[in-house]
């Protein structure tokens, strides 16, 4: 796989919110407000960058056990490192992300990429693969938070709309607002797609965090799961 | 009636194919002269004086509204299927009697883009998006009503008569959170009443349902368990049953929209249970709940449950395996 093509998968062909729907919690919760949804998405794509790399860089030291606790304990550091910045130089940032800053920890896209990628290539490519990954989840809130904000509560980026700030569809801001937007940008990211984005057994019982523990990445039934 | 609903199935897939072709079908054969758009027909018939009665009560604005909502539930259907290459069916009527419906479940003032913008949500995304007419698991009505009042919760629960006082419901009255007087129980039961525009007349209303029994389109069992349990459950809990009879949506959800064909169970057994579940939770929501009304919730979450009651219920057929 070409740097250029580790880079930018993330972007679409292999979305971690809308191919991979993974984090899809912080994804609806922060979704509201395109404001939010930058700093939630750099917050993350900053700490996916620090894990990947340390991750990668100490692949062959971890033991194969007791890697999960070890990189859970990686992210947590950054994360709280993360947390930290924000603190000082952002408060207000700080505030509104409320408790899914330090949730950012048990981001399934971050231990997600640690299991699929970071722990089998090199720094520099698990740096690459932080950084598209990263992106393609700030992308994915930003425009799920565009569609929610602007029809929610007629505002974008908290600059106000006219016309729209009058009539806003309120409903667009709460949870189910949240997954019906996020069903439709699923639905068009396999449409531009058309259904090949990535292929399921590439994410399936082994891409899993817990395939270790698994009992049927052992046996034949190994990729049937993750097909239904 | 369910063997009607099941030949209605059958001819509806048989229109579709093509003439000469051999048809294999599961049983019961069973048919007769009913089709969806005459049972469609039916209820819009049965729906016609709470039409008339709302028109008197809240002015010519109604028949606005409910024009508006059946335009654009027809129009979104049409629409829809033409994008996606499917038969129409805006001809059996269904569509119709959803934006009917919907409008009856609409305060008169609301802003004709929001009562627009409910009609193609329950079509589009109720009903389409599940597979059309037949498939959907939710009434389309009662959805977008309740779509409708967590996305515009003010002018959902604005209530203007036509000379324009503004005045609390009879469930808010009810609820001790204003000083209003009730209403005398002659206007509650014609409907001079603040309220949705269909669900206020209850005298229109029960004409209409007396018109669909006896047109055997409906079965009694829904709507005698749904308002049988509201009425029982408020006696014991002192609360006024004559007033939670005729208020809110408990006659227009128990006649028209709990005896949906698609989203209701298909037994008697099943329809009373349907019935006795929405009522409890009916009585729930306006009792202790935080929003004055609880209809279209009861519908709602019992509609979900509908598939299990169904199964639940299932006869076995004479001489079949037990299930």
């Amino acid at each position: 796989m070409g740097k250029l093509k580790i880079l930018t998968k993330g972007l679409i062909k292999e979305n971690p919110v809308l191919v991979l729907v993974l984090g899809t919690c912080p994804t609806l919760a922060i979704s509201t407000q395109a404001s939010n949804a930058i700093g939630m998405g750099l917050a993350a794509t900053a700490v996916l960058l620090g894990s990947n790399i340390a991750i990668s860089a100490l692949r062959n030291v971890i033991p194969d056990k007791v890697r999960i606790p070890c990189y859970i304990v990686l992210i947590a550091g950054f994360v709280t490192v993360v947390q930290m910045l924000v603190q000082a130089f952002a408060p207000a940032l700080n505030e509104q992300l409320g408790i899914y800053l330090p949730l950012i920890v048990v981001n399934c896209i971050i231990l997600g990429r640690a299991e699929m990628f970071a722990n089998k290539n090199t720094v520099v490519d698990s740096a690459l693969d932080a950084i598209g990954m990263g992106l393609g989840f700030t992308l994915a809130l930003f425009v799920m938070a565009t569609i929610r904000e602007v029809l929610g509560s007629g505002t974008w980026l908290g600059m106000e709309i006219p016309v729209l700030i009058d009539n806003n569809i309120s409903i667009m801001t709460l949870a189910p607002g949240g997954f019906f937007v996020f069903g439709c940008l699923i639905a068009l990211v396999n449409k531009i797609s058309k259904g090949k984005a990535i292929k399921k057994s590439d994410f399936g019982c082994a891409g899993c965090p817990a395939a270790a523990a698994c009992g049927k990445l052992k046996g034949a039934e190994c990729g049937k799961e993750s097909e239904a | 009636m369910s063997n009607s609903a099941v030949s209605n199935a059958d001819q509806t897939k048989t229109s579709a194919r093509k003439d000469g072709q051999m048809i294999v079908s599961v049983s019961p054969h069973i048919k007769d002269k009913a089709s969806t758009s005459s049972i469609m027909l039916d209820v819009l018939i049965a729906l016609a004086p709470a039409l008339v009665a709302s028109v008197v009560i809240f002015g010519a604005r109604a028949l606005l509204v409910t024009a508006v909502c059946v335009a654009f539930a027809v129009g979104s259907e049409w629409v829809f299927e033409k994008i996606v290459k499917k038969p129409s069916t805006i001809g059996d009527l269904s569509a119709a009697v959803t934006g009917v419906l919907l409008a009856f479940n609409l305060p008169v003032g609301i802003p004709l883009w929001q009562a627009a913008f409910g009609s193609i949500v329950a079509i589009v995304v109720v009903k389409q998006l599940f597979g059309g007419i037949g498939q959907n698991f939710a009434n389309p009505a009662i959805t977008a009503r309740i779509i409708m009042l967590l996305a515009f919760s003010r002018t959902m629960t604005t209530w203007v008569f036509p000379d324009a006082v503004s005045t609390a419901t009879p469930l808010v009255i009810l609820k001790g959170e204003t000083q209003q007087a009730l209403p005398s129980l002659t206007d509650m039961f014609l409907g001079f009443r603040g309220g949705c525009l269909g669900e206020t007349s209850a005298l229109a209303l029960i004409i209409g349902g007396i018109y669909l029994l006896a047109r055997r389109v409906i079965s009694w069992h829904t709507p005698v368990a749904f308002i049988g349990t509201v009425l029982l459950m408020t006696l014991l809990l002192g609360k006024q049953p004559e007033y939670q009879l005729m208020s809110g949506g408990l006659l227009i959800g128990a006649i028209f929209m709990a005896t949906d064909y698609a989203t209701t169970p298909n037994t008697d057994l099943g329809r009373i249970i349907f019935g006795i579940g929405c009522g409890l939770i009916t009585v729930l929501i306006r009792v202790w709940g935080n929003y004055p009304e609880g209809v279209s919730f009861s519908i709602l979450l019992m509609n979900i449950l509908t598939p299990h009651i169904s199964k639940l219920t299932r006869k076995n057929p004479l001489g079949g395996a037990k299930a």
